[in-house]
């Protein structure tokens, strides 16, 4: 392993910024998010994951899209990659909204928030 | 009014009057009153209303057709004569009706009158209607028949008050040892009763034998239900069976007898019938009567045309084949050869075979040799029935057929039917003898009786047998009820247990008498007598007569001697052993009663008739002229055939055979008087020390000539011995391949249930099973837990990207 990557690394430190760095970026706010999802008990933290992997993949789609960061005679998504990540964060408002309604709703019932508790469907 | 109407009215009326009742008690009986008390009411009113009805008829009867002496010799031919030609003026004057016909054309042919009020079918040859025939013997059988049944009904509104309420049958042993306990029949038995009169009436009535047939069967039924009233009791349920079944024998030779009829002359009428062609026209059909004893031929016996063309088929097809071109002059030469096949006797046998068959019918109903065995068995009825089935209706019917019937029978036939009549009459008078059982003794002489009137037919003695007939019906009732009398104050039957009775039921024994002296023929000689008296002087003249005429058969004469001694000994017998001396049993003397003077009155009614009926009175009315008037044609003058005479009837009313006639029968009656009186009133004769010195012949007469057991042996257990053969070969064979057949299919089903329960169930269950059981482990992937799953979908899509990227690298690389 450490040969084969040894070089990509060497490689990302010395060339010049472009979309490849932000897809490292976005890979490790992916992971981090997905980490915190599978780990955190309280069930606001697992939001905070689901934050961090709908952003790890914003900024994919935002490096994808960004005619500054392309090589040269590349092609970029142009505008639909910002859309996209537009969509992206309106849609995370909204799932927030409802994911906190419901995490809300379960404390009331359950007078916790911790996901393990949440068990009531399970089969 | 017009007779040719008014009789078949009146008496079609009084025919239907019973009908009515019966269909009333049918259905409403049980709600007549309390029990079905006014059942009897009903019934009684409405044979009172035939009564009446046929009374009307005889006096209208007498008015046109006015009864007069009948001279002795050639005059009651002339006499006769006039009365048709009376009667056919009458008619023309009134118009002539086109379904009623008096024929006065020719001098013998009795004044009668003939239609149909109703066609049952037609086809073909056969026609079936429902019609009348009505002479002189019609309505005085009407009268007569009507009569005895109405002092019966009045008799048995009294002696079945049993029924009127819930009945202990004493006799009836149910296997608990207790008795039956049933609800009472008194509308049924008047219900029952009512059929029986209808059917009679309508026997009597009847135009044609097909009517005579169907009204057979109806008096077979009738007697079934009444004989069979008690029908809890074994006794009397088979005594009911053994009537029908002994009838049905006959009833199968009558059938025959009506088969030759018809096949071989298509027509089952008695009267020539006027009915319409098929163009509309009138057409006269000759009827038995004169296809048999043609106007043509002086009414002399000849074997009919159709008879003789029956009888000589294979000449018919044989000239039908010769012509056949022309079946006009086929059908001309046939008949040009019929009186030359009639000379060398073609067909005669089939009108043999029909008389033979008509009177075999007579036989069962009449009670003769061989099928009497029936009758007394038919004492287990109640007593009122014994009464009518005895005197006015069911044996009655046999005797009234051969009577009707008398033109068509040859002299062969007459002389089976006087044998048959003599032998009945010794056999049952033998019987009568030893028999100890009240109603069994009226029973045996109630067959010989028949036999005397059948012998009286047979030789030829038209009148003397219906005559007889008429005479008998009176005191056979009165004796029936009074026995009836006897055994409702003795609730026994049995004579050994009676005596002295004349002193407690004066009535009763005072009847009973007169019924005894009528039915033994006492009398004064040549001066006065009771009715037996007149009928039995003439059927002995008349057998006396027949025994001049032919030697060889004088046995008959004997046979009729004979019977009357022995008549007047068992009837002398009964009457002391039962009202005469001291009491034998103190017990059922002291406790005898009269009966109720509903009981009591007919009795005198009966008895009255009983002395009477016999009388002429001066201006020559009596019963034996009335009966003269219905003398069939052509019997006046006797006949001969085959070796065989039959005398003329009037023959016998002359000289010597009156006189010698009279002082047979006085002697012999008064011979069986003393006897009885010597042996059990004045006691200088012991009956025991008699039974004793002939004590094999005595057996012999208490087993009934053991005639029972001999049909025992030969018909009945061999019908049932081949019965159970039949049951068994059912029972153990074909019960056997059917259970085998059922056992075999019982157990593939099994096998096939196996197959479906095992392999079919087992399938389908198998996939339920792993179903449910792969669900019970998908089940435990739904923890439930959040975490886990996100893990599940991180380990998952790493997999499949692993997955991807290995077969990508690996197709690439290939």
């Amino acid at each position: 392993m450490q040969p084969s990557l040894s070089p990509l690394v060497a490689s990302l430190l010395t060339e010049p910024v472009g979309v490849t760095h932000y897809l490292v970026v976005g890979a490790i706010l992916f992971t981090a998010g997905v980490a915190c999802m599978a780990v955190k008990r309280n069930a606001l933290g697992v939001l905070m994951g689901i934050e961090l992997v709908l952003n790890g993949a914003n900024v994919n789609f935002v490096a994808f899209a960004s005619p500054y960061l392309q090589a040269e005679g590349g092609k970029s998504l142009g505008l639909d990659g910002q859309a996209i990540a537009l969509f992206v964060i309106l849609l995370a408002a909204a799932e927030a909204a409802v994911a906190l309604a419901i995490t809300l709703n379960f404390y009331n019932n359950h007078a916790t928030v911790d996901v393990d508790r949440a068990d009531d469907l399970k089969g | 009014m017009d007779p040719a109407s008014q009789l078949p009215m009146l008496l079609g009326l009084a025919w239907l009057a019973p009908l009515a009742s019966f269909l009333a008690i049918l259905f409403f009986g049980p709600r007549m009153g309390s029990h079905g008390r006014n059942a009897a009411w009903v019934a009684t009113a409405a044979i009172v209303t035939s009564l009446v009805l046929s009374l009307a008829a005889f006096v209208t009867w007498l008015g046109v057709h006015p009864v007069q002496a009948a001279a002795h010799g050639g005059h009651a031919a002339a006499h006769a004569s006039d009365h048709a030609d009376a009667a056919a003026a009458e008619q023309d004057d009134a118009g002539a009706h086109a379904d009623a016909a008096v024929h006065g054309g020719h001098a013998e042919v009795p004044a009668h009158y003939a239609g149909d009020w109703y066609t049952l079918y037609e086809g073909g040859r056969l026609r079936l209607s429902i019609g009348w025939y009505v002479d002189a013997l019609t309505v005085l059988m009407f009268v007569v028949v009507t009569f005895i049944a109405t002092c019966i009904h009045v008799y048995a509104s009294g002696y079945m008050h049993d029924e009127l309420h819930d009945v202990t049958d004493h006799e009836v042993h149910l296997a608990g040892g207790g008795h039956l306990h049933r609800p009472g029949r008194f509308p049924r038995f008047f219900q029952a009763l009512s059929l029986f009169c209808f059917s009679m009436l309508g026997i009597v009535i009847a135009g044609n034998l097909a009517m005579v047939f169907i009204f057979w069967e109806l008096v077979g039924i009738c007697s079934w239900f009444l004989i069979g009233f008690y029908y809890e009791r074994t006794s009397a349920s088979t005594a009911a069976n053994k009537a029908f079944i002994v009838n049905r024998v006959g009833d199968f030779g009558m059938l025959i007898g009506l088969m030759a009829l018809w096949g071989a002359l298509g027509t089952l009428q008695f009267a020539d019938a006027q009915v319409a062609g098929p163009d509309g026209s009138v057409v006269t059909t000759p009827g038995l009567f004169s296809l048999v004893r043609p106007a043509a031929g002086g009414h002399a016996l000849q074997v009919p045309d159709g008879m003789v063309t029956f009888a000589a088929a294979d000449e018919v097809a044989r000239i039908a084949a010769d012509h056949a071109g022309n079946p006009a002059d086929a059908a001309s030469e046939v008949a040009s050869r019929i009186s030359d096949w009639r000379a060398i006797g073609l067909g005669h046998w089939l009108l043999v075979v029909a008389g033979l068959g008509i009177f075999c019918g007579c036989v069962g109903k009449s009670a003769q040799f061989p099928l009497f065995v029936w009758l007394p068995d038919a004492m287990e009825g109640p007593t009122p029935v014994s009464a009518l089935v005895h005197s006015a209706t069911m044996v009655a019917a046999g005797v009234y057929l051969v009577g009707r019937f008398f033109p068509v029978l040859t002299p062969e036939v007459l002389l089976v039917i006087a044998y048959a009549g003599a032998i009945t009459l010794f056999i049952a008078a033998t019987i009568a003898l030893v028999a100890n059982d009240i109603k069994r003794v009226l029973a045996y002489s109630t067959v010989s009786q028949l036999g005397y009137m059948m012998l009286a037919l047979g030789v030829g003695g038209w009148v003397a047998g219906l005559f007889h007939l008429v005479t008998h019906a009176f005191f056979k009732s009165l004796l029936f009820l009074c026995s009836g009398s006897v055994i409702h104050a003795c609730h026994t039957n049995d004579m050994r247990k009676m005596g002295g009775l004349a002193r407690v039921m004066p009535y009763t024994a005072g009847t009973m008498l007169v019924g005894c002296l009528a039915i033994i023929g006492a009398g004064v000689p040549f001066v006065i007598g009771l009715s037996g008296y007149y009928s039995k002087d003439s059927i002995l003249a008349q057998a006396l007569c027949f025994s001049q005429a032919n030697p060889r058969h004088a046995i008959l004469f004997w046979a009729v001697a004979g019977g009357a001694f022995l008549t007047a000994f068992y009837m002398f017998r009964l009457w002391f052993m039962t009202f005469a001396g001291q009491p034998r049993d103190h017990h059922i003397a002291d406790h005898a009663h009269e009966s109720p003077n509903v009981m009591v009155t007919p009795l005198v009614t009966l008895a009255v008739l009983a002395v009477v009926a016999g009388w002429t009175l001066p201006g020559g009315f009596g019963i034996a002229n009335l009966l003269e008037q219905a003398r069939p044609a052509g019997t006046a003058e006797g006949f001969a055939a085959a070796g065989i005479t039959i005398p003329a009837e009037h023959l016998s009313h002359g000289e010597p055979f009156h006189t010698i006639a009279t002082w047979t029968a006085f002697g012999t009656a008064l011979a069986g008087v003393l006897l009885a009186a010597a042996m059990y009133v004045w006691r200088s004769i012991s009956p025991a020390a008699v039974a004793a010195v002939f004590r094999p012949l005595y057996a012999f007469l208490a087993g009934r000539w053991y005639f029972d057991e001999l049909y025992d042996a030969l018909f009945v257990k061999p019908v049932l011995g081949i019965a159970s053969l039949a049951s068994g070969v059912d029972r153990g064979i074909i019960d056997r391949i059917i259970d085998g057949v059922a056992w075999t299919a019982r157990q593939l089903a099994g096998i096939d249930a196996w197959i479906d329960r095992t392999l079919v169930d087992g399938l389908v269950n198998a996939t339920a099973n792993a179903t449910w059981n792969a669900g019970l482990e998908l089940k435990k992937l739904q923890t439930g837990r959040l975490r886990q799953y996100v893990m599940f979908i991180v380990v998952g899509t790493v997999a499949l990207y692993v997955l991807a990227s290995m077969l990508l690298s690996s197709s690439l690389a290939g």
